[in-house]
């Protein structure tokens, strides 16, 4: 899993390698760090963001250590679906019933609907939406992708996808 | 001064465009120390021989007054086996059920040992590397160009300017019809059918637009990428076709809200060919507008190169 956690450190040295320290013991892949040295909470500590990867049964056992060492432990949080895509899907939505299409992607559970707009210009008209699917990496997104073609196909829906994301310039 | 003689076959629309372009560029082809002689020109009701070069002005007058260009009776097959000359220029209408008349007069002018300049689709979409290889077994060249993309030169651009480079996938807008259609629906909020109206009008669109609106014209000259650059065997009947016909105006205007718009996009990779249409990030170089065509080519030195350019037309 892919957490992030906001830690306070003393202001004194060496208080930086001390909250790494444990993680990479416990085997987490550390990914990004935020640490702004002249920012300071009330509590006169200094506030740092990391996020990484780590496995979900060390997780508590990471929180015990860090404290233990005297660094605080402010908030954990999961980073869930990090990766995200846009799509139009053109059809009778409502009536292929919306809430179906949206829960098999939902009921993946590593992916997401997390933002639909829909415009139904008459009630003899196709309708159109534009979603957002969020994804807990590219895998699982394309994967949440596939169903959402499956499903578009069977609704006699028209999906509209972005074109290849690695054909960006690079 | 070195004299070439052709003929060209089919006096349509980019028949006679090419009978312009000579008489525009006779000037400038004698300062290159070439003197062109079109000594056949035909279409479907006939043709018009003279070894010693045919007077290209009153060819066209006559199509333009007459409807054809036709003196004679001898047929296209006539003046490609016949009558002595050094390129045919193959611009017969495209057809993509047997690729007829032009795959066979094309297997016809490499059989009588002269080169083919053509950009009809049909025949190249259905035995791309049969051509081919008729080509090359009698040394002769085989251009086709002007299959894809009009006058952008995408196939020139990947041999030639590019030799030497892997091509790991090409996408483009390659029907300009279909782009002026899904940019006008953006545009003016107008519902698909209006717009095909109005682009027939404009003699944009064909009074039978199914060729480019299903994104068949898309997938023919997708199949010609893909057998010319990645050395494939593929037919049209491989791509994965979807048209444009179910887009509505509100499904454009949710895209352009996300700053995305909506283009038929062709694709060609070693392993899969497409034809659909995508969310393209406005600022994005496949994002053109109009009836402007666009290939972008990812290679694996030069990176991605991206050329746009008008697709149709006579003069291309």
């Amino acid at each position: 899993m892919i957490v992030s956690m906001t830690l306070e450190l003393k202001d004194i040295p060496g208080q930086l390698v001390l909250a790494l320290a444990p993680i990479s013991e416990l085997h987490g892949n550390i990914m990004s760090v935020v640490h702004q040295h002249d920012e300071k909470t009330p509590r006169g500590t200094i506030p740092v963001q990391i996020t990484f990867e780590i496995e979900h049964k060390v997780l508590d056992k990471l929180i015990d250590r860090l404290e233990k060492s005297g660094v605080g432990v402010a908030r954990v949080g999961e980073e869930r679906l990090r990766s995200t895509v846009s799509v139009i899907l053109i059809g009778h939505i409502v009536h292929s019933d919306m809430g179906d299409t949206i829960d098999r992607i939902d009921s993946t559970g590593f992916a997401e609907v997390v933002d639909m707009s829909l415009s139904m210009p008459a009630i003899d008209k196709t309708s159109s939406s534009y979603l957002v699917i969020n994804a807990v990496g590219e895998k699982e997104l394309s994967i949440a992708l596939d169903i959402l073609r499956e499903v578009a196909q069977k609704k006699d829906l028209l999906m509209i996808e972005p074109i290849r994301q690695n054909s960006e310039a690079t | 001064m070195k004299t070439v003689r052709i003929s060209i076959i089919g006096f349509g629309a980019v028949g006679q465009g090419v009978a312009r372009s000579i008489l525009a560029k006779r000037e400038y082809l004698n300062k290159q120390g070439i003197d062109l002689l079109v000594v056949g020109i035909s279409d479907s009701k006939g043709s018009e021989i003279n070894a010693g070069g045919i007077n290209l002005k009153s060819a066209l007058e006559r199509k333009k007054n007459k409807g054809t260009v036709a003196k004679g009776k001898e047929s296209a097959l006539d003046i490609i086996r016949d009558v002595e000359h050094d390129i045919v220029v193959e611009a017969t209408p495209t057809n993509i059920e047997n690729g007829e008349p032009g795959l066979s007069n094309m297997h016809a002018a490499f059989e009588a040992g002269r080169h083919v300049v053509t950009s009809n689709k049909g025949p190249l979409a259905l035995k791309f590397n049969e051509l081919k290889e008729a080509a090359e077994d009698n040394g002769l060249y085989f251009r086709y160009e002007a299959t894809v993309g009009g006058a952008v030169p995408i196939f020139n651009l990947i041999h030639e300017a590019l030799a030497g480079n892997t091509v790991i996938g090409i996408e483009g807008i390659l029907n300009g019809t279909t782009n002026y259609i899904l940019t006008r629906m953006a545009e003016e909020r107008m519902p698909y059918e209006l717009v095909l109206k109005e682009a027939q009008e404009l003699g944009i669109a064909e009074a039978d637009p199914t060729y480019d609106v299903e994104g068949i014209d898309s997938a023919c000259k997708l199949v010609i990428i893909a057998n010319s650059v990645f050395g494939r065997d593929a037919t049209y009947r491989d791509v994965e076709v979807t048209g444009i016909t179910k887009i509505t105006p509100e499904a454009l205007e949710l895209a352009n809200k996300n700053n995305y718009v909506v283009k038929l996009v062709c694709e060609a990779r070693k392993d899969s060919l497409t034809v659909a249409p995508r969310l393209v990030p406005r600022r994005h170089p496949l994002a053109v507008g109009g009836t402007l065509n666009v290939a972008s080519i990812s290679t694996d030195l030069a990176g991605r190169i991206t050329i746009s350019g008008k697709g149709a037309g006579s003069s291309k």
